[in-house]
């Protein structure tokens, strides 16, 4: 569904992903794995376009991605959660809501504001709230809440379990776990090994923006090396 | 009793055209951060475009249609301006933009006298309300107690409109965060181009509709800018609720202050701003802006350093030849000259603050006018000798710079900008309304130097070395421990706090400094042409040197000093050409989008690439 083939994106001089490439299958939950600094978040902009790689192809459903507008990328189905949530503090939940609302669309789940209540019971209770008054956990429900609203096919999270309270965290876990019941596709870029492990099927490690590791979890369990190299556990 | 109330709707009258004016600016300030500063040019083409429709059409159908069609017209003016002059620079640092729209009101002025000739248009009446109604025994037009009915309206539309549809909704989630928007789906250029098109569509509006009451000319775009954004920014940046309470406060305070202080109209503006400001820094409905929140951080500068052997001889060649000029040049080459090096060292002092510093002053010619004005003053009343009168007009500067400046620097970007404007304001219409005193418009004159320098060389050589040593001086404070502190304010004024650096005070005694070497421009110019006028601290004094930087290159000190030259050079030549505002505004615009690094910046890149410049850093 989503394939990268030897991107290469840099920040000014700054060479951050080098040759990067993995695919993503339809309705698969992958996380991206890496320390601070490894390019998960470079990898995310760059499919969204937020970031132009220099060279490479992003493909997504067969559709070239490098070059489009971020938000010609974002109408053909990728929904994009940045890791500082970016909720538009001056708006209500419920504005916040509107601004990611988007026909819906052939292949994806339909999601309307009543349905992401339920998945999202507190933002209910807050709907007149301005974003700004929200805690950080609220935030996060928020930003995705927002993000589902234009009814993507493949959502990027990133680093959603950062800088949230355990319970929380554990909430978000059912949330993506229900997400890829419902036929998303998902990649999540993780720090936490063990939370990356609860709802993702497959792992790709990077570091220094290269590819380091490509498989499932009982593989990488059986390489520690790998996991003791580029995870901080 | 009847009198007061007449003048209150006299008053609610002319808030009506302000406040459609001030909306649109407000809008597109809040969306697209810029601050357009053709806005008053849009305003004058709607009512230009509305006389012109209003002959065509007639009846009562023919007068409202016009205004609508006006607003319509103007939109789409604004919608090319967007596309074509300010798409290619929202990126760049908001000074750029500012340039970029002075650029626009050039084109405008001209493209308008070329098509409507310089004739000032009288304004239809209002079919049906030509009369007067008659309140507590007072006459007040009917046209007046319409537009007093329709403002709400337009208020209630733009409230409803913003807060109630989804376009309002992207729009405002647009003014936090754009690239988020985007990645949401939305195509936030068109957005921007949509909001563009209704800002300009209400100057164009605003300027039809008070045509009955006033007309068409070709100085209503600068004449009207001003209390627009004194009502911008009273009201707040970005809010249409506080521009309509602004426009109501400044109109009605402007009717009492005509009938009651005839002699301080223009002032009485500029204090409440200043006293509002004071209270509120973000306007009565602003929100807080915090530096770089929009993402118009510029690329960082490279680092400050010493001229190098090539940098030296080059100088030492200019200043060589400067000194030899009255051995080769008549003394008309030498008056010329001596214009040039005192609007250099006036370029100079505003390229420091504004880019040493990062304060980007709008109301830097009040503390040249009020070198040039003390020391006319201390002639013309004191019969204090020119030496010493020179001495303390940098002086007077100075302190006013202080006193300026500690209002000033509590706030930053645009706020600073439109504080340091009223300031300047403020400034000129005290010497322009102040006749007892200044002479207001007719001046002060006789204002000659001593005996030993009345002579054009002599002058010329004293001109020649203050220009110098003031320029050397500001170099010299560039490369202090007192301008790194100073750059450090600009760069990351937190980091510089947690470093130990009292932010505040190093920005403050900055825009001193930049004030006194003004000062010293001021009184060069003074004594070099033996009167002052107010316009020498008018906004347009402002703009020269403001433009006169960003031509040069932002960058650095003599990237003032070329453009000094430069404008001053070409200026003698293009005024002489009937449409040179046209080209100069052409110009501009060209050089924010082609080569927006000035004249100097781009000289330094061409040099990098051929290894000039690489050499030179190598060898050190």
């Amino acid at each position: 569904m989503l394939e990268l083939h030897d991107v290469n994106s840099y920040y000014g001089k700054a060479h951050i992903l080098s040759d990067l490439g993995f695919s993503v299958g339809r309705g698969q939950v992958v996380a991206l794995l890496g320390r601070n600094g490894a390019g998960k978040t470079t990898t995310m902009k760059s499919v969204m376009q937020l970031v132009r790689p220099r060279s490479g192809e992003i493909r997504f459903d067969g559709t070239s991605l490098v070059g489009l507008p971020s938000h010609k990328v974002a109408r053909l189905g990728l929904g994009y959660v940045p890791e500082e949530r970016r909720i538009f503090s001056d708006l209500t939940i419920l504005e916040n809501l509107e601004v990611g609302r988007q026909p819906r669309r052939q292949g994806a789940p339909n999601w309307k504001v009543e349905t992401l209540f339920e998945l999202f019971p507190n933002l209910w209770e807050r709907r007149h709230n301005r974003g700004k008054a929200l805690s950080g956990g609220e935030q996060q429900m928020l930003t995705i809440a927002r993000t589902l609203m234009g009814n993507p096919k493949l959502l990027l999270l990133d680093e959603p379990s950062e800088g949230i309270a355990p319970v929380i965290v554990e909430q978000m876990a059912h949330t993506i776990v229900r997400l890829k019941q419902e036929g998303l596709t998902v990649i999540i870029s993780e720090q936490n090994l063990h939370f990356a492990r609860m709802v993702a099927d497959r792992a790709v490690i990077i570091e220094g923006g290269e590819k380091k590791f490509d498989g499932s979890f009982p593989e990488l369990e059986a390489q520690p090396e790998i996991r003791d190299a580029y995870l901080s556990v | 009793m009847g009198l007061f109330v007449a003048q209150i709707l006299t008053g609610l009258a002319n808030a009506a055209a302000l406040f459609l004016v001030a909306s649109g600016l407000s809008l597109i300030f809040g969306v697209t951060r810029i601050v357009n500063f053709a806005h008053g040019s849009l305003y004058m083409l709607g009512a230009y475009v509305g006389v012109t429709l209003m002959a065509a059409l007639p009846g009562h159908f023919g007068f409202w249609g016009s205004i609508l069609l006006s607003g319509l017209i103007v939109g789409l003016i604004g919608v090319v301006i967007e596309i074509c002059v300010l798409r290619p620079v929202y990126r760049a640092p908001e000074l750029f933009q500012l340039v970029a729209t002075f650029g626009v009101i050039l084109v405008i002025q001209d493209l308008a006298l070329m098509v409507w000739g310089a004739e000032d248009r009288l304004g239809p009446r209002a079919p049906g309300l030509t009369s007067v109604v008659r309140i507590l025994g007072e006459p007040v037009p009917q046209y007046d107690l319409a537009l007093i009915a329709i403002t709400p309206f337009i208020l209630f539309a733009l409230w409803w409109l913003i807060t109630r549809t989804r376009i309002g909704i992207l729009v405002r989630a647009a003014t936090q965060d754009r690239e988020m928007v985007g990645a949401l789906g939305v195509n936030q250029a068109w957005l921007f181009t949509g909001v563009f098109f209704l800002g300009s569509a209400l100057a164009g509006l605003g300027g039809a509709i008070q045509l009955p009451k006033g007309g068409a000319d070709l100085l209503m775009d600068l004449n009207i800018i001003s209390a627009v954004f004194v009502v911008v920014v009273i009201g707040g940046m970005g809010s249409v609720t506080g521009a309509f309470l602004a426009s109501v406060l400044i109109s009605v305070l402007n009717v009492f202050g005509v009938a009651y202080l005839p002699q301080s109209t223009l002032v009485l503006m500029y204090v409440v701003m200043a006293i509002v400001l004071l209270i509120r820094p973000y306007g009565l409905f602003g929100r807080e802006e915090k530096a770089g929140e929009h993402g118009q951080v510029g690329e960082p500068d490279r680092p400050v350093r010493p001229f190098g052997t090539l940098g030296r001889a080059l100088t030492g060649l200019l200043l060589l030849a400067l000194a030899l000029l009255p051995v080769f040049g008549s003394s008309f080459s030498q008056v010329l000259v001596i214009d040039i090096l005192i609007f250099c060292l006036f370029a100079a002092s505003l390229q420091f603050i504004l880019s040493t510093g990062g304060l980007v002053s709008f109301g830097h010619a009040v503390f040249y006018g009020a070198g040039a004005y003390v020391a006319a003053l201390l002639i013309t009343y004191a019969d204090t000798p020119m030496e010493v009168a020179f001495l303390l007009a940098p002086i007077s500067a100075g302190l006013i710079a202080l006193v300026v400046g500690w209002f000033c620097i509590r706030l930053s970007g645009v706020y600073f900008a439109m504080l340091t404007l009223a300031f300047s304001q403020l400034g000129w219409s005290l010497v322009f309304q102040w006749n007892e005193v200044t002479g207001g418009d007719d001046g002060l004159v006789n204002i000659w130097p001593s005996a030993w320098l009345s002579g054009t060389t002599s002058y010329y050589y004293f001109t020649l070395v203050f220009v110098t040593a003031g320029i050397l001086f500001l170099r010299h404070v560039v490369h202090s421990p007192f301008g790194y502190a100073l750059r450090a304010t600009r760069d990351s004024a937190r980091q510089a706090e947690a470093t130990g650096i009292d932010v505040r005070r190093v920005q403050w005694i900055g825009f001193a400094l930049a004030g006194a070497i003004a000062g010293v421009a001021g009184a060069l110019f003074v004594f070099s042409k033996g009167s002052v006028f107010p316009n020498e601290m008018q906004i347009s004094k402002s703009f020269d040197a403001l433009i006169v930087v960003f031509l040069g290159g932002v960058k650095t000190l003599s990237g003032g000093v070329v453009g000094a030259t430069f404008l001053e050079g070409v200026k003698d030549w293009l005024i002489r050409l009937e449409y040179w505002r046209l080209i100069m505004g052409l110009l501009i615009i060209c050089v924010v989008i082609i080569a927006p690094d000035g004249i100097v910046g781009t000289l330094r890149k061409v040099a990098d690439r051929i290894g000039l410049g690489r050499q030179e850093e190598a060898s050190r």
